[in-house]
């Protein structure tokens, strides 16, 4: 099987799942206890969170550790905007390209909290233009979220330079990087991030748990209500296997970047320029250079996307249609819908993200493969 | 390399043991469940929307499926047909309520999805045959032509609803469970430790959650929903019904008249919205004409012949003569005895024993010159 969805999620790393071993049945104590076998894991706690921190250039306090992406984003947006909301500030700005994590955070608090929300459209590249962030923020603004990196066409964002406008008008600016932790630089500062999500398994580490970068001085209202864990930010014993993991997982994806950007661009670009010149009426979807590494996806006319998974699966290629739909009826994608593209071409988008175990092998084996199925679907 | 078949997979123990008899058989077997009708319940938070039950294609059934699917090692995907299914078979079903008729949705489907949506999807991924789990069989003829013949298992029998097929659907079809019983077929499953050994039959209206189709047209076709008079035969009136719809030729109950003789339903007048109902003796038809018929063996038996027919999925055959009108497309059926429920909208299905020569709907109105 050849496996390029690595969008999806990732392996993980053997090196990941030796240190995170001992914290099964041997360091198995609660980080909260007194006792010895608890100040073990309090300690693996904070090692992991000094490490994490250190990658995202924050103080370790300002790391809070959470069950994946999604509750990150969630404890972010509810958490900010409700209280902010207190303070009568219900307006959010947020992108029609975002992950349902955000969208439908987003949709919550306009449905049931009175918030209003501005869209800031995007452009046929899924670019968020930061002027029309700009343009956008109001004096009751309690919340900016823009990604880093989208799921599904791969474009990444002027994360920076929308943070240095937030900043400027004073607004807290929050960002989706899931899709980003193990290809971009998760430099918060350099960012100019007030918040930032990140998710494990699509580095390389375990899924179940992710983190929430919070800045210092923000005023975050918890939503997960309980014990005083994580500075009372989020309730809940602490995962200390999967923390561990995830940092061990964040530290490689750190040491691993240089080198594998440069890997990954060359074999994207391989990927990209031979399905474009096999297959007539295909196009690149997101933005051709500021892109994942790894991101391919593609617009193939003509086809429902459906059929061309199904027709890679049995050829033993593992791709996807952009992002993994729960309810499996194929809708067109709502962010290529918002970049412009019609309903019925949108059905077509092909999403193939290569990582750390693809070689030009496979590559090969994919531009073999793909023709003809495209040619199949096309014509039956 | 072995042949690709797919097969139709419900998550019900008929599909499922079809699936493991031509994995058996060394088929390089797919299965695939089609994802037919959804109706959006109760909204949840964030827009997001919560699917009905609806039981052909829920949450369960597709897990069950793959369920199955996993443990034969075999592929399985469920693949979106709403739109089409819509089309060809829910519009369709309630436009023929709307025309006064009662209708099949099987038929439809079986038609314009199952055999056909699906049979080209299962082309597209280079497959030579589909499969389903039906009760029915495809002989080869000495001739070399494709028969429907009716399932082992009488009582399961579903040729009824495959009338539809002709000789180029039949030579891609594979029914592997017609050959058994269906105590066999579950006997088979539970030796082969499928999950969905004890599961209970799939039902004729799947798309119909909790099989009231009557609400169903509330919510969906309202407009044709519309109250009118019921009259007697000689046009007297008698009463007032809810929607033409809710009946159906031969039904009693519902009726809403108290006491006296018991009243059935013996006709649905559209033009004026009336239900017409009648005594038991003024109930029933000895001759009906057909609309354009499909022929399995791709061309009728002759101008005029004596065969069985079927007036309902699950009614017996009786005996009748069909004399073939408008250039052999359509049938006027003369029954020996007369039967109480011979329904417009339903289908007409003729046999020569088990073997199934095909089948057109019932049309309204009688034919001139009889009574």
């Amino acid at each position: 099987m050849i496996y390029m969805d690595h969008s999806a999620t990732t392996p993980v790393d053997p090196e990941v799942v030796a240190a995170m071993s001992p914290y099964w049945t041997e360091l198995y104590g609660n980080p909260s206890s007194l006792y010895g076998l608890g100040r073990r894991a309090a300690a693996a706690l904070q090692s992991a969170r000094e490490t994490v921190a250190g990658l995202l250039h924050c103080e370790p306090a300002e790391i809070v550790f959470t069950s994946c992406g999604t509750e990150s984003d969630n404890l972010a947006i509810r958490g900010i905007a409700l209280a902010a909301a207190a303070r009568g500030q219900r307006h959010l700005i947020t992108t029609p390209i975002e992950h349902p994590a955000v969208l439908h955070t987003v949709a919550d608090l306009v449905e049931r909290f009175d918030c209003e929300v501005t869209h800031v459209p995007v452009d046929r590249a899924g670019m968020v233009d930061p002027q029309a962030v700009e343009a956008a923020i109001r004096p009751d603004t309690a919340l900016i979220s823009v990604m880093l990196a989208n799921n599904e066409v791969g474009t990444v964002e002027p994360v920076a330079e929308i943070g240095a406008i937030a900043r400027r008008h004073g607004v807290p600016f929050h960002t989706d990087a899931v899709q980003a932790g193990a290809y971009l630089p998760l430099d918060v500062q350099a960012l100019n991030v007030d918040l930032l999500a990140l998710s494990a398994h699509k580095f390389h580490g375990p899924k179940g748990v992710g983190l929430l970068y919070v800045r210092k001085g923000l005023r975050l209202m918890t939503t997960q209500t309980g014990g005083s864990q994580e500075r009372a930010r989020r309730a809940g014993t602490e995962n200390v296997p999967y923390i561990v993991g995830m940092a061990r997982a964040l530290e490689l994806a750190g040491e691993r970047r240089p080198s594998e950007t440069e890997r990954l661009i060359a074999l994207r670009e391989r990927l990209i320029e031979g399905v474009l010149d096999r297959i007539p009426d295909v196009e690149v979807s997101g933005h051709r250079t500021e892109r994942l590494p790894g991101h391919a996806s593609l617009i193939i006319y003509g086809v429902e996307a459906q059929s061309l998974l199904i027709g890679l699966d049995l050829a033993g290629i593992a791709a996807s249609s952009g992002s993994a739909c729960a309810s499996g009826a194929p809708t067109p994608s709502g962010v290529l819908r918002a970049m412009g593209y019609a309903p019925n071409d949108a059905l077509g988008a092909l999403r193939l993200t290569l990582g750390r175990s693809n070689t030009d092998a496979d590559v090969d084996t994919l531009l073999e493969v793909l023709p003809p199925i495209v040619r199949r679907v096309r014509g039956g | 390399m072995a042949e690709r078949v797919v097969v139709a997979m419900s998550g019900g123990v008929d599909s499922s043991v079809a699936a493991a008899l031509l994995r058996e058989q060394g088929y390089d077997v797919i299965g695939v469940m089609l994802r037919l009708w959804s109706e959006p319940a109760s909204p949840v938070v964030g827009g997001a929307v919560e699917q009905a039950a609806n039981r052909c294609c829920s949450v369960e059934a597709v897990t069950d499926a793959a369920a199955v699917a996993d443990r034969l090692g075999i592929p399985f995907y469920a693949i979106d047909a709403e739109a089409p299914f819509k089309r060809h078979v829910v519009d369709a079903w309630i436009d023929a309520y709307a025309m006064g008729l009662t209708p099949n949705p099987c038929l439809a489907c079986n038609r314009h999805i199952r055999f056909g949506f699906l049979l080209d999807f299962a082309r597209s991924l280079g497959a030579a045959c589909l499969a389903t789990g039906h009760y029915a069989r495809v002989e080869v003829a000495d001739d070399g032509r494709f028969e429907l013949w009716r399932g082992v298992d009488r009582s399961k029998d579903q040729s009824y609803v495959l009338s539809v097929l002709g000789q180029a659907d039949l030579r891609q079809v594979l029914l592997p469970v017609g050959a058994y019983a269906k105590a066999q077929v579950r006997a088979l499953a539970a030796e082969r430790g499928l999950p969905s050994a004890t599961r209970a039959d799939s039902q004729d209206l799947c798309f119909v959650a909790d099989g009231d189709y009557r609400a169903f047209l509330s919510r969906h076709a309202p407009q044709i929903l519309r109250p009118g008079p019921i009259l007697d035969t000689q046009g007297r009136p008698l009463g007032a019904h809810a929607g033409l719809a809710h009946f159906t030729i031969g039904q009693r109950s519902g009726l809403g008249i108290g006491g006296g003789e018991p009243r059935y339903v013996v006709g649905l007048d559209v033009a004026r919205n009336a239900l017409i109902v009648g005594t038991r003796d003024e109930l029933g038809a000895t001759t009906f004409r057909t609309g354009p018929i499909n022929w399995v063996a791709g061309m009728p038996p002759g101008e005029s012949f004596e065969a069985h027919v079927q007036i309902r999925y699950r009614a017996p055959a009786v005996p009748a003569r069909i004399v073939l009108e408008d250039g052999l497309t359509s049938a006027v059926v003369r029954l020996q005895a007369p039967l109480r429920d011979v329904t417009p909208g339903q289908a007409a299905v003729f046999y020569r024993g088990d073997r199934c020569l095909g089948g057109g709907l019932i049309l309204r109105g009688q034919v001139e010159g009889e009574g």
